[in-house]
């Protein structure tokens, strides 16, 4: 069995800009837009770099996202990054219309995803993004679960994809665990790790924590699979109905509310071809609040612990969510 | 001049048979801007109509979608599609869509919009790809008046400042009327010249149906070299139809088969021809 050593803890935002350097590097055609808060969502990297092709646009995301469009439409590719609650809230309608129903090339980076932000509390805590992002047509939604994977998928966004993409990240530095090797590939689920009894499909940083928990489950009895669901829109649909026939159990685990995210996106799925018991893990119907980030993630059940305990509750006949 | 007139009277009349075709639509604010279209795309623009995606095309953003008769009128008067073709507006399976709509194939058409205060912030983008990459083509963008009580649209004129997109130029169709009545009883706008100047465009007011004028002004935002310019053109919602002219029932309206043999007469009346 695949043992997944943690390289060195690292922001995934950190992976997103130097994956956007990278990017840069090879397509002259990039373009950066920042709205302020340039360097806490990374793309100093790209800012330092490449001045001539980053456009400052002040705290006016609405706009941005509007130039992002035109720049599209005249063969850049703009990567606009902004925290998540700002990118795919404020702006929905233009993200909406002017980016998905006009279906163009552009990368809106969601930082600060989850309640791992801390102390800044609700206001800066995304939690319903991946949500409001998924149910856009032509849009791609992308939660990578480490840096290495952050810097993977904002490259291969750039070069193999070509409508809107939302690739959403976090604040705190966390295990920086995937290798740079491992194939990663837009739309395609990753098994890390083998189970008969159920699967666990996480995504973002829940990915690490899945897999500790899965660990502990082992000591008691419980083979848990663990899936790397790292591209929540389009869903790899093959690999979640292959979990459910296979080990008969789902537990989805996210930095989000468990309505409109990952667990409704592999219900969905599974409901109409393979349904099984889905155990939604995340954030249930509440906004977050201030405090480390290790303690709302022990108050929400989102560490190894709370997940390893919650499904033994589950499997035990608890009702839960 | 005269060809002008000539083309603004056609644009209106196939804005008029398109709407009573259609069954429903937006009459009054494609009436108003039908002279401003004329000069845009029969003298001000370079465009080739045979070659919709000509990389050194001048582009026009329509943001207020809803005016998207005027659009097709002018589009298919200027030779991007058959004149035949209007009478489907808003059909289904048509590439009229009720607001244009790019996906559907209509050739000319810049911006899928529709929902307001967002294609300016699209014309920026297109004016700041242009600075980068030195390509000295120019980007248009019709803006209604009561469009301008959305915040967005002040965050791209701030932008647009800042960025001193000379190439950028908005036309704003001042008619004074939206939906609910007058934009001064709505939602006050004056001093609408005074806002744009001092936020640092090139502030030009204009009588939008007098094409000497409307040309001169075009002329005039080409030679600014420092700020993007502003026409606010004043107009009249309807114009050329006195039925129709300065009701704001008429925004979303579209004409009767009843009423358009009536109102292709007082066309030809009102323009004199
Ligand atoms: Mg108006």
């Amino acid at each position: 069995m695949n043992e997944f050593q943690n390289k060195g803890d690292k922001a995934s935002r950190t992976g997103f800009g130097e994956g956007v350097k990278l990017a840069a590097t090879k397509h002259k055609q990039l373009v950066g837009l920042g709205v302020d808060i340039t360097q806490s969502v990374g793309m100093h990297f790209f800012a330092e770099a490449f001045p001539e092709r980053f456009l400052s646009l002040g705290i006016a995301e609405q706009n941005a996202i509007g130039v992002a469009a035109g720049l599209a439409l005249s063969g850049k590719i703009p990567v606009f990054a902004t925290y998540g609650v700002f990118a795919a809230h404020r702006a929905a309608d233009q993200i909406r219309i002017s980016l998905c129903y006009n279906n163009l090339h552009a990368i809106i980076g969601g930082a600060h995803a989850g309640i791992s932000v801390g102390p800044d509390g609700a206001t800066h805590q995304a939690l319903e993004d991946i949500a409001c992002m998924r149910v856009l047509p032509n849009m791609t939604v992308i939660s990578p679960c480490d840096a290495t994977q952050a810097s993977l998928a904002v490259q291969q966004a750039v070069e193999s994809l070509t409508g809107p993409v939302y690739i959403r990240f976090g604040r705190e530095a966390v295990p920086d665990f995937t290798d740079e090797q491992q194939s990663f590939e837009i739309g395609k689920a990753q098994r890390l790790r083998a189970g008969k009894n159920l699967t666990i499909i996480a995504t973002g940083h829940m990915v690490w924590e899945a897999l500790q928990a899965a660990k502990m489950l082992e000591k008691s009895g419980i083979a848990a699979a663990v899936i790397n669901m790292h591209t929540i829109k389009p869903l790899d649909e093959k690999a979640c109905l292959q979990a459910a026939r296979e080990t008969g159990r789902i537990v989805t685990v996210e930095e989000h509310q468990i309505t409109g995210g990952l667990g409704a996106a592999v219900a969905e799925c599974c409901s109409s071809h393979a349904p099984v018991p889905i155990l939604r893990l995340g954030i249930n119907d509440s906004f977050g609040e201030s405090g480390k980030p290790e303690e709302l993630m022990q108050k929400h059940g989102l560490n190894s612990e709370g997940i390893s305990a919650a499904i033994t509750r589950w499997l035990n006949g608890e009702l839960l969510p | 001049m005269e060809q002008l007139r000539q083309k603004a009277f056609e644009i209106r009349k196939y804005i008029l048979k398109s709407l009573t075709a259609a069954g429903s639509g937006h009459a009054g604010g494609s009436l108003g801007l039908a002279d401003i279209f004329a000069v845009l795309y029969f003298h001000q623009l370079r465009h080739r109509p045979q070659q919709p995606d000509w990389p050194q095309r001048d582009r026009l953003v329509l943001s207020i979608g809803h005016v998207a008769p005027v659009l097709y009128a002018t589009l298919a008067l200027a030779g991007y599609f058959p004149t035949e073709e209007l009478l489907q507006l808003r059909q289904f399976g048509s590439r009229l869509q009720g607001h244009p709509g790019r996906e559907h194939g209509l050739p000319g058409i810049e911006l899928s919009a529709g929902s307001l205060g967002q294609g300016l912030s699209v014309a920026l983008g297109m004016a700041l790809a242009d600075k980068m990459d030195q390509n000295d083509r120019r980007t248009y963008c019709i803006l209604g008046d009561g469009e301008l009580q959305e915040g967005s649209v002040w965050e791209a004129i701030m932008a647009a400042a800042h960025h001193r997109c000379h190439n950028l130029c908005a036309v704003v169709d001042r008619n004074g009327l939206q939906i609910d009545g007058s934009t001064e009883a709505v939602m006050q706008l004056e001093p609408l010249a005074e806002k744009w100047r001092s936020f640092g465009w090139n502030t030009l007011e204009i009588n939008g149906h007098h094409i000497t004028e409307i040309k001169e002004a075009f002329a005039k935002a080409e030679m600014e070299k420092q700020k993007p310019t502003v026409l606010i053109a004043k107009t009249i919602m309807g114009k050329g139809v006195s039925t129709i002219e300065n009701d704001y029932r008429w925004h979303g309206k579209a004409p009767s088969e009843q009423e358009l043999p009536l109102f292709l007469n007082e066309l030809k009346n009102s323009l004199g021809l």
